[in-house]
């Protein structure tokens, strides 16, 4: 890390990254902060990796438009970064004939944002192409242009995307303070130590508000964390190849029932406003209230297959929409702050952030320009990243040939999803490199099988103390204070 | 057992090197397979008895008070000396219909094996947290019985210093006393359902003698700290598993361990099209091991989670001797079989077809478990149709121990009277009819 650059960015998630990875175009100097030890490693993490087709938020908000613009870039962005994306399409599902006029309001309001394809089809035929839905399904809106993405397959290739361009990244390394020049941000305080910059761009999520009200930004601005809870199911039991939710209601977007690009079915979100900012737990409540929502959409599911259970936390805002003639509360924010010159702040970024990051980082390029930063093209830069290999993607001819150049792809050490040593190996050396369980968790899905690690946690510790030239009781799940195992068994003296 | 160049086609191949592969190769070769091969993912045979190190093994096979491995090594040996063919270190990716097997490993690569019969021997695998859906928090500091078991046995590591185990099953209760043993404090074990669900011996010379609580009817509502395990709260459960308000309070601990039941791995199986039975998770099988798919058999925790290493020793090597037979053309394809239901107070049985013929050569075991606790003296009734064909009386018969029903070789033509029979499991106390 040096002592200065053109742009710190606060938050390395998807917009951080996003951004950081937009912004590499140009000849600036970049670092992006992150408290954790990884990139994407809260909300990011957690989600429901959709992107929304853009029905759903109100016509003439931020969401709205970021959403439907957002949406469209994610094809380009895909293929550049090497993301697993795909357009499955959605169905909102109307059960029983009372809910067809929500469909119509729906449609007409993603008319409006300018949804490409919205289509109504009746409950014979929404049954015909997705079997599992309940019998007494009305009706259905249609979203062809909906999707569904590697959330933090996304996330590390914005982020290694970024790298290769030459932005810096500094991990356990949380925000403090703006440092000031009357009112314009010269820099930033850090624990390990003042970086000087010209732009701060605050892209710090569930603590957005905090980092702007530093900058004496938006004091009104409240930030409130949303917990959502959700189940994988057993795919050897039921997999589903779309999207489906329920009509939503005030809320908010309900409980679905959706696939994965990994080709597990998940079922939640649970929506519940908590205390503080960081309580990602499971609850009994949460989980009763998933059994109960899902039935209305795919009575059939049986929540006893689940696999895996997780919970994120949503960045819920309180800023009014900007378009006077809208009266919205809880839009996205992406603006040059008001009160201190330099500072770009995003808030409020929950769904459908995800969906709309890149359009948000596209927006801050803009910003950054009005305000007058100088942007100059570079040259040299390359907007591909290519993937590494995913052993259980490729055909036999393929592994094969891979394993003759490193033998380690031959061994697999997760059964449940086939992960090899070799792409653990490959993924403790990446640009972004996993030091964590959890961080070779995102990357690869091991662990996320049936067994939950059951066979591979041990295995996997090992080949981290190994990569990594640490002793096994240094490797953790996840952050400082998480270390797996304690002691040597030989060499502990009790209590 | 050097692992030489391999050919590609055998006679047998057995998918796993734990108790129940090693006995079904053991005994294909002595039954006149020609060339058997055995698959393993580790670097070397005898599965989980490997971590297994306290004694309790083979008390019924050997007569003698052994630890895992070297109840292991015996099998190990006669393998060898049986030349019996080892693959280490490769993990079988899939199996075909025409019993074809696919391996991944670091030497060969993607590789195939054929064989003209196949033993499912994969073991089975620990239920996680997610199936019980434990709610809190996702720390540090939740592992299964058996992954702390490997730490501690094999790697040497000492996953934590104080502990809560969730489950009466029996890897937690050898763990408890394990974890004791290494200066560890075990603050209880809590069981949800009001009876054991591990065997009785391991509550006494696991628990009792090392003054560890156990909770039944208890179980962990919640999982409390952030980076690392700081407590899970304790609460008091009725009848239907439902937390009792106001009963619950925090333990403080830096882990939980769960041993909260197995579940046999049979994702190879299950691919592979072989009809299954969806309580037990295992295939369905007839007396002689055999699965619905011709050629393939089950052999040991495939089928069904046993209680011990020697029942699944003995089962094993009857899937072996079926298998070396189906490989010489030697085996009966349709045996007549009729199915086994499980009937009053019997949760599953195994197998879950006999073939009366059979009967002619040896006598049938039929393997169950009851679906609640019956303390007093019970009776295990065969019927068929409505005739009693065998019975057999136990002092007692609860869910966590398997109890074991001879048909004797005798009851054959009793057999040829009826096209299916079930099992009744009746207490005495209510009369004998």
């Amino acid at each position: 890390m040096k002592d200065r650059y053109d742009v710190v960015i606060i938050g390395a998630g998807i917009v951080g990254c996003l951004t950081a990875r937009e912004l590499a175009k140009y000849d600036l100097d970049i670092l992006v902060l992150e408290r954790n030890g990884d990139v994407g490693a809260a909300t990011s993490a957690a989600n429901s990796a959709l992107i929304h087709a853009g029905y759903d938020p109100i016509p003439g908000t931020l969401k709205a438009e970021l959403n439907v613009r957002g949406n469209a870039m994610w094809d380009r962005l895909s293929s550049e970064l090497d993301i697993s994306f795909r357009r499955t399409g959605d169905y909102v599902v109307a059960i029983g004939e009372d809910e067809i006029e929500n469909l119509k309001i729906l449609k007409r309001q993603g008319e409006l944002n300018g949804v490409p394809g919205l289509e109504l089809i009746d409950g014979e035929t929404a049954r015909a192409r997705v079997p599992a839905l309940n019998p007494e399904t009305a009706a259905a809106l249609y979203a062809p242009s909906a999707g569904i993405v590697d959330t933090f397959g996304a996330v590390i290739a914005a982020a290694e995307n970024a790298v290769e361009n030459g932005v810096s990244f500094a991990f356990e390394t949380e925000f403090e303070d703006f440092i000031f020049d009357g009112n314009r941000i010269i820099g930033v305080k850090t624990p390990r130590g003042s970086i000087g910059c010209d732009w701060a761009i605050n892209c710090a999520g569930l603590e957005a508000d905090t980092v702007m009200h530093k900058a004496g930004a938006r004091p009104d601005f409240r930030i409130r964390a949303r917990r959502g809870e959700y189940c994988v199911i057993d795919p050897e039991y039921f997999t589903l190849d779309t999207v489906l939710f329920p009509v939503p209601s005030v809320k908010g977007k309900g409980v679905l029932v959706f696939t994965t690009t990994h080709g597990n079915t998940v079922v939640g979100p649970t929506s519940e406003w908590i205390d503080g900012k960081t309580d990602a737990a499971i609850s009994a409540f949460g989980q009763a209230y998933l059994e109960e929502n899902m039935r209305k959409l795919v009575p059939t599911i049986d929540l006893r297959r689940t696999i895996a259970v997780f919970a994120g936390l949503r960045a819920s805002g309180n800023a009014r929409c900007l378009n006077p003639a809208v009266d919205y509360v809880g839009d996205f924010i992406v603006e040059a702050a008001a009160e201190a010159a330099g500072l770009i702040n995003c808030g409020g970024i929950e769904s459908p952030g995800l969906t709309s990051a890149p359009a948000i980082a596209e927006r801050i390029v803009r910003i950054l320009r009005e305000a007058g930063a100088a942007l100059c093209e570079r040259s040299d830069w390359n907007p591909i990243r290519k993937g590494r290999p995913v052993m259980r993607r490729l055909s036999d001819a393929e592994k094969q040939r891979l394993i003759k150049t490193d033998p380690r792809y031959g061994k697999i050490v997760c059964r449940c999803e086939m992960v090899t040593e070799g792409e653990i190996a490959a993924e403790i050396h990446a640009p972004i490199p996993a030091r964590t369980y959890d961080a070779l968790k995102r990357r690869t899905w091991l662990g996320t099988g049936r067994c939950q690690g059951g066979f591979d946690l041990t295995r996997v510790v090992e080949i981290l103390a190994r990569e990594l030239g640490v002793p096994v009781s240094d490797i953790r799940k996840n952050e400082a204070g998480s270390e797996f195992v304690v002691a040597e068994t030989k060499n502990w003296s009790g209590e | 057992m050097s692992e030489r160049f391999i050919a590609s086609d055998f006679d047998v191949v057995v998918i796993g090197a734990g108790p129940a592969g090693l006995a079904a190769a053991i005994s294909a070769k002595e039954n006149g397979a020609g060339s058997v091969l055995v698959i393993d993912r580790e670097s070397e045979a005898g599965g989980i008895l490997q971590q297994c190190v306290h004694n309790g093994f083979g008390l019924d096979t050997f007569k003698e008070d052994l630890p895992g491995p070297s109840y292991a090594q015996r099998y190990i040996d006669r393998a060898a000396a049986a030349g019996v063919a080892f693959l280490f270190n490769t993990m079988v990716t899939a199996v075909s219909r025409d019993r074809r097997v696919l391996t991944s490993n670091d030497r060969d690569g993607v590789r195939e094996y054929r064989g003209k019969a196949i033993v499912f021997a994969m073991g089975c695998r620990e239920r996680s947290r997610a199936q019980i859906r434990v709610p809190g928090t996702r720390p540090a500091g939740v592992y299964t019985a058996g992954t702390a078991q490997r730490w501690v046995n094999i790697d040497g590591f000492l996953p934590g210093r104080r502990f809560v185990i969730l489950g009466s099953g029996d890897i937690g209760m050898i763990m408890a006393r394990r974890l004791t043993l290494e200066g560890a404090k075990v603050e209880c074990v809590v069981e949800i359902n009001s009876y054991l669900s591990g065997l009785s011996r391991n509550l006494v010379q696991c628990l009792q003698d090392y003054d560890i609580p156990l909770l039944l009817r208890h179980t962990v509502t919640k999982i409390i700290g952030n980076k690392r395990v700081e407590a899970v709260e304790i609460s008091a459960v009725d009848e239907r598993w439902k937390p009792v308000a106001g009963s619950e309070r925090a333990v403080p601990c830096d882990t939980l361990l769960l041993s909260v039941g197995l579940i046999p791995e049979n994702e190879l199986t299950r691919r592979v099209g072989i009809e299954m039975d969806p309580l037990i998770g295992g295939p369905v099988v007839d007396n002689r091991y055999a699965t619905n798919l011709p050629g393939f058999f089950g052999a040991g925790n495939v089928v069904q989670v046993y209680d011990l290493v020697d029942s699944v020793s003995s089962a094993a090597e009857i899937a072996g001797r079926s298998a070396a037979r189906y490989a010489a053309g030697t085996f009966a394809a349709d045996c007549g079989s009729m199915p086994v239901h499980p009937g009053k107070n019997v949760r599953q049985v195994v197998p879950q077809r006999i073939c009366p013929a059979s009967l002619a050569e040896d006598p049938i075991a039929l393997q169950l478990r009851v679906a609640k606790p019956l303390e007093g003296p019970v009776e295990f009734r065969v019927i068929g149709g409505d005739r009693i064909l065998v019975r057999k009386r136990f002092p007692y018969a609860r869910p966590g121990e398997m109890a074991t029903v001879m048909i004797p070789k005798a009851a054959g033509s009793a057999f040829r009277e009826t096209d299916e029979v079930r099992i009744d499991a009746v207490p005495l106390a209510e009369g004998i009819e």
